[in-house]
């Protein structure tokens, strides 16, 4: 089995799915010939042709809409974006068309569609280089939002968005696209969307997080047990819609809740995730709930992005809080 | 009825690929000494763009995108300007900023991640009212046009200019903003650095027009093409944009035909989809060496003027370099502090909470 690394794993997926079914079409910014800024479609232009793998004009705006109408004519567009931080421009048609089409036309026009991009911070990339948005998305309606944290994940979960037969907007945590290598077998075999994934069985307390920062939480966890204190992590994994159910579950039985995410603190998907414990679980809870996230400020310019970024010592504290705090 | 708007190009220029005069120089020219100091700063910021990709590969500074090639049009346009026009840049404008007043340093601290980048003066001292630096494609055009709709709606003389590359004329926000500066006949110029890509993507997959001038038509403002390689080209048809716009009578779209000489950025391969045929025919018809000839032809400019001034090239490049790596990393906690006019409360907490982590990693308990 290969050892690939979450770019790779992406690429394996496109390369599988292109093959295994003639609808599916590439198209974005330098997919084609240069295979992508992050080399995510490699290979594919030679091997599809560049009726299948498109270099588009430079227009966010024209990707959006031209996958909307592809997918109404039963093409499976995988549109790439080069950075989250570029998709703004196509937001009216992500929200205000591709979003909605299926509910308007009461199924008559649906739209299977994927539209990636990298994102998130901390690899000393330019402004507008690395945000970390995927609240905006998750809170509109129609739209899944998955996030991929690993090879592994990443290869399975594309594979499940691709054939998935409503719009998904699909993040990759960019920071990690290469740090870390997986045996990923490239078997066709989608892992299942709208489940987040238990990683680590724990006790004491739950740490759901998602994308890179599930790496920190991994480590905080490890140091955690170091410590006597059994931290169960879930991965997210598909952020809309939410598994608040693995959630419940995993908080009925620790009795504690941390969300860590890479994203500004306010109103975002940690804050929905507290929300729905509340109202469902507030009584079985020991302690407040817990957030280790980004400030609510713009992401600084790379000098100072390491005093945004969170840490494994960031969610140990955080973490030894909540534990402070318990009744 | 019938109604016809001719669009046909004709490229302006004025010395050819090798310094020789193809039609008779517009008179402004013949101050000799403006040409050479054209020619010093084209110099001058080529030996900078060398020098910050040089940082780059070293790890002293972040990604940038190179400006090797378009040196006369930036120093072009930068030139013709007047002090209080405003200036909307995108990118790989940095000889224009520094016609403007941003220096090296500010362009150093800006590729290596501080916001310090954009906080810079006119030549005359006062605080720029230029934009910062646009990295979305295009979204600067229509800033252009705000600033230009500024201008008329107070009666001042003064003019917005905005560059853009050839891959960002596909966006809609390049043809909104120059739409509506037609409607409106606003006091703006835009200037299309047509250096032939964008990134991997040449420029015939851009657009099916045969030149991107063209594009004014659909907005009804002059579209003009110039060789993008011949800066008194490129003044002369400045000025002229500029002084339309100045007097009253609306926008102009410029379109200037270079290449881009470099990888797209550091973080770009260029040899992945170019080749090196194109690339050095390029090479014969650059700014720099043109303007070079034109002036030994005219006896003003020699070989030991040129090591002279390269080595003061060099040395004020490692004077900014210099000043750049001596000013440090800004506290983090700056990054509240520019965030709105005071800070609330919540944010003032965490401002108080970052304090700590940062103080916590600087005393190496950074997990
Ligand atoms: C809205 C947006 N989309 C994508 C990008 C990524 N990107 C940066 S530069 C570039 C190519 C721009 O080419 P062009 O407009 O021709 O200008 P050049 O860089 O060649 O000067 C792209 C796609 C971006 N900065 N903004």
């Amino acid at each position: 089995m290969a050892k690939v690394c979450l770019i790779e794993a992406v690429n394996m997926a496109l390369h599988h799915e292109m093959a295994r079914d003639e609808n599916v079409v590439c198209l974005g910014e330098d997919i084609g010939t240069n295979g992508g800024v992050f080399r995510a479609t490699v290979g594919l232009k030679d091997k599809f042709g560049f009726k299948r793998v498109m270099d588009t004009p430079l227009a966010e705006g024209l990707i959006g809409g031209l996958s909307v109408g592809m997918a109404s004519q039963g093409l499976r567009p995988v549109a790439e974006f080069q950075f989250q931080g570029f998709i703004f421009p196509a937001m009216e048609q992500i929200i205000c068309q591709a979003a909605r089409m299926r509910s308007r036309t009461r199924g008559r026009l649906t739209l299977p569609l994927v539209y990636r991009a990298p994102f998130g911070g901390f690899i000393h990339a330019p402004e507008h280089h690395s945000e970390s948005v995927e609240a905006l998305f998750a809170h509109v309606p129609g739209l899944r939002v998955v996030i991929p944290s690993s090879p592994a994940r990443a290869y399975g979960l594309l594979l499940a968005a691709i054939r998935s037969n409503d719009p998904v907007m699909f993040f990759e945590p960019k920071r990690i696209y290469r740090t870390v290598k997986h045996e990923v077998e490239d078997n066709g075999v989608a892992l299942p969307l709208d489940v987040a994934f238990i990683l680590k069985p724990g006790t004491d307390i739950t740490l759901v997080s998602w994308g890179a920062s599930v790496n920190e939480t991994l480590i905080a966890a490890e140091k955690l047990a170091d410590e006597g204190i059994s931290a169960e992590v879930i991965d997210l994994a598909t952020i809309k819609p939410l598994d608040i159910d693995t959630i419940l579950k995993s908080v009925r039985k620790t009795g504690r809740l941390c969300i860590v995410h890479e994203a500004a603190k306010s109103f975002g998907v940690g804050a929905e995730i507290a929300a729905q414990v509340s109202e469902q679980a507030l009584w079985e809870l020991k302690a407040p709930i817990g957030r280790v996230t980004g400030y609510d400020v713009t992401m600084p310019y790379y000098q100072n992005e390491k005093y945004y970024q969170i840490h494994p010592e960031d969610i140990l504290l955080g973490v030894k809080k909540v534990m402070e705090q318990s009744a | 009825m019938t109604f016809t708007s001719k669009s046909t190009v004709t490229q302006v220029r004025y010395l050819d690929e090798d310094g020789n005069v193809v039609q008779p120089l517009p008179a402004w020219a013949d101050d000799l000494d403006k040409l050479i100091e054209f020619y010093k700063n084209m110099v001058l910021v080529r030996t900078y763009d060398k020098k910050a990709i040089a940082l780059q590969r070293t790890g002293q500074m972040g990604t940038y995108p190179s400006h090797l090639g378009a040196e006369a049009v930036g120093i072009g346009v930068g030139s013709a300007m007047a002090v209080d026009d405003v200036y909307v840049p995108y990118y790989r404008d940095m000889p224009t900023m520094m016609m403007r007043g941003a220096t090296m340093t500010h362009n150093l601290l800006y590729w290596g991640g501080s916001e310090r980048g954009s906080y810079f003066n006119r030549p005359d001292g006062q605080l720029s009212e230029d934009f910062p630096i646009c990295v979305p494609i295009a979204t600067q055009c229509t800033h252009a046009t705000g600033v230009a709709g500024a201008f008329k709606l107070r009666g001042e003389k003064r003019v917005a200019v905005t560059a853009i590359g050839d891959g960002g004329t596909s966006k809609g926000d390049f043809l909104e903003a120059l739409n509506c500066a037609g409607a409106w006949q606003l006091p703006c110029v835009f200037v299309i650095n047509n250096n032939q890509w964008a990134i991997s993507v040449p420029r015939a997959i851009q657009c099916g027009a045969p030149t991107l001038a063209q594009k004014a038509v659909g907005a009804g403002i002059p579209g003009v093409q110039v060789d993008g390689n011949d800066i008194v080209a490129v003044y002369d048809v400045m000025q002229k944009a500029l002084e339309r716009a100045r007097s009253g009578k609306g926008a102009t779209l410029v379109e200037a035909v270079s290449y881009r000489l470099s990888d797209h950025t550091t973080a770009d391969d260029a040899t992945r989809y170019r080749g090196s045929d194109e690339v050095n025919a390029a090479w014969k018809r650059e700014p720099v060496k043109r303007l070079r000839q034109y002036l030994h032809n005219q006896g003003v400019w020699n070989e030991d003027k040129e090591v002279a001034w390269q080595n003061e090239c060099n040395q004020k490049v490692q004077a900014a370099v210099d000043e750049y790596l001596a000013l440090g990393k800004e506290p983090p906690e700056s990054m509240f502090d520019y965030h709105f006019e005071s800070l609330s409360e919540p944010l003032a907490g965490q401002r108080e909470e970052m304090i700590a982590k940062a103080m916590r990693m600087q005393g190496g308990h950074n997990g």
